[in-house]
């Protein structure tokens, strides 16, 4: 038999001698990851009623969504993480200093090739730039994993994308998945595992390949994942100790569908309100005139979209009605940023740079959109209301797109904000 | 099983409209229902009643992992959601809740706003008494049903520990 690299993780993961799309497996996970909602986790857990977690050092807590807490009722759940956190021992906390849990995850070496990860969030298929099968789980069943370490699978069927040709200026791997998530829509990709190839993967960096396994959960994808390189094993070597198992897929594997793109031919894309797949070319919405811009996130805060982003600013000051929000997606990103002078350059122009985190992505708290207010961001997501009152309205854009938009007051195209 | 009335919604219904994210600093069950559609129907949360059931066309529940958006609508009494199809993370959450997830084109075409339903998940029907028509729908697998007879997945752990 041929399998893909979600076959063959769930194989090795459930101990099962074969298996094949549509199967349900009893897995063993790896690692487990929960956020803010681990306070969820936790009273469940306590509902359960065993005592210990199955492997204290199998359990990773990083608190991101809103850090520092932004009300009592938050306060009273960071609170009890940390009591659950000091009486189960659990090895691998990380609390509100150090930004989002997709980003710290690969940064703090919990994410190796092979594994089996989830996660209490819908983008743990960030993983997958990594060679992991990660995918996102509820607080209840997550409870079940604390307790027992194992969790029930439906082996995915596996669709292919080759992306070939080169990226042209001013597009980004977030462009490329705006792409593909408006042609696959919504609902395209429900249930099934994504892998990724191409010689546009092989060049991008580990960040952008992240930007676009975090996106495919946007088509409803329970995995994205990128077969790993020396670019992955570079990334991890100082990062963990563990013995590396790369998987990849077999000559033969048989995917349900698999789709060629030429990236070349790709322009800078918007995802228009209310939905990620209303994907428009960014001439179509030039001129929107926006409130707000949003450069960060698990999706596009890291070091180099930090630099995509203050490339358009070239001295010049962000639209004195706009508020550019920029949060750093780690407090190692932060540093990285400060150490490029990116920081100050984004200071400079009359950005308000903000804590690691989530920020105003999920709409909480540090930017909530009034009604009538535009927003251009480089979060993930723009569902109606998602940021502040239902009559507000996000649009989804790489750094350069929102960064470009920011100076000029309305949405711009970026190759136009590069000849400024 | 309760009688109910059906609430009917379109496609894509997402995670942030069901439960809005400014409403997940709290686990409360009173405070979730009382938010429950919020962004999409605001009659929701007022008068919806025991036994309801949500009909919705496809991709129902897309968007975030928030378990809260599958309890809310447990908490409002809801004891079943109909749909063209689900995103894999509401489905399992809704499971783990208790509440039935019931994938139907056929039933979903035959269910408006406002009917009078008898929902039987044992039976795999639904009786749409308001015209009079029996709609059934494919039984969930046996492992599903045993989590949902317990009342959800913690109960049904429970049950399996204790063994």
């Amino acid at each position: 038999m041929a399998y893909t690299i979600a076959e063959k993780i769930l194989m090795r993961a459930s101990g099962s001698k074969k298996v094949e799309p549509g199967e349900i497996v009893n897995a063993k996970v790896d690692v487990a990851m929960s956020h803010d909602n681990a306070a969820l986790v936790s009273k469940v857990f306590g509902e359960i009623g065993v005592p210990k977690v199955w492997d204290a050092g199998k359990i990773v807590i990083p608190i991101d969504h809103r850090v520092p807490a932004n009300n009592i009722k938050t306060a009273e759940g960071h609170m009890k993480i940390r009591n659950f956190v000091k009486k189960q021992g659990i090895k691998h906390f990380y609390d509100v200093r150090e930004g989002v849990c997709h980003q710290i995850m690969p940064e703090f070496g919990h994410v190796v090739p092979g594994d089996l990860i989830v996660g209490t969030d819908s983008h743990t298929t960030t993983y997958g730039a990594f060679g992991a099968f990660s995918t996102g789980i509820g607080a209840t069943e997550m409870a079940a994993v604390w307790a027992t370490g194992e969790l029930w699978l439906k082996v995915p069927e596996t669709f292919k994308i080759n992306l070939n040709g080169k990226l042209s200026e001013h597009v980004f791997s977030k462009d490329v998945i705006l792409q593909i998530i408006g042609d696959l829509t919504a609902e395209g990709a429900n249930y099934k595992s994504i892998e990724y190839y191409g010689e546009a993967v092989d060049a991008m960096s580990v960040g952008s390949r992240m930007t676009i396994t975090n996106m495919s959960m946007e088509m409803g994808a329970k995995s994205a994942i990128m077969a790993p390189d020396q670019k992955v094993f570079d990334y991890l070597k100082t990062r963990t100790d563990r013995k590396l198992n790369p998987v990849t897929a077999d000559k033969d594997a048989k995917y349900e569908r698999v789709t060629d793109y030429d990236v070349g031919r790709i322009g800078p894309k918007v995802a228009c309100p209310h939905a990620v797949d209303n994907v428009k070319d960014i001439e179509d919405v030039v001129g929107t005139e926006i409130h707000q811009a949003v450069l960060g996130s698990c999706t596009n805060g890291r070091t180099e979209d930090f630099k995509a982003g203050a490339r358009m600013l070239s001295g010049k000051n962000i639209h004195r009605n706009v508020r550019l929000i920029v949060a750093p997606a780690s407090r190692q990103v932060y540093l990285e940023a400060m150490e490029e002078g990116l920081i100050q350059k984004f200071v400079q122009a009359g950005a308000l740079v903000i804590n690691p985190g989530c920020g105003p992505c999920l709409g909480a708290h540090e930017g909530i959109l009034a009604k009538g207010e535009n927003c251009i961001s480089s979060t993930n997501r723009n569902f109606q209301g998602r940021m502040g009152d239902t009559e507000s309205n996000i649009y989804l854009a790489s750094p350069a797109t929102v960064v470009a938009s920011a100076v000029r007051g309305v949405i711009t195209d970026p190759r136009e904000g590069s000849t400024w | 099983m309760v009688k109910g009335k059906v609430w009917k919604y379109g496609k894509d219904v997402n995670t942030d409209v069901i439960l809005p994210g400014r409403y997940l600093d709290s686990y409360e069950p009173e405070y979730l229902a009382s938010h429950a559609m919020e962004d999409l129907d605001r009659e929701f949360a007022k008068s919806v009643k025991k036994g309801d059931i949500v009909v919705a066309e496809a991709n129902f529940g897309c968007g975030s992992s928030r378990e809260q958006a599958a309890s809310c609508l447990g908490y409002c009494g809801v004891q079943a959601v109909v749909a063209k199809s689900f995103s894999r993370l509401f489905y399992r959450n809704a499971i783990n809740q208790g509440i039935a997830v019931i994938e139907s084109p056929e039933c979903v075409d035959a269910l408006n706003k406002g009917d009078e339903v008898d929902f039987d998940l044992k039976a795999g029907t639904i009786k749409n008494l308001t015209t009079g028509k029996t709609l059934t729908f494919r039984p969930l697998p046996p492992f599903i049903m045993e989590i949902l007879e317990a009342g959800g997945l913690v109960e049904h752990l429970k049950k399996k520990m204790a063994k």
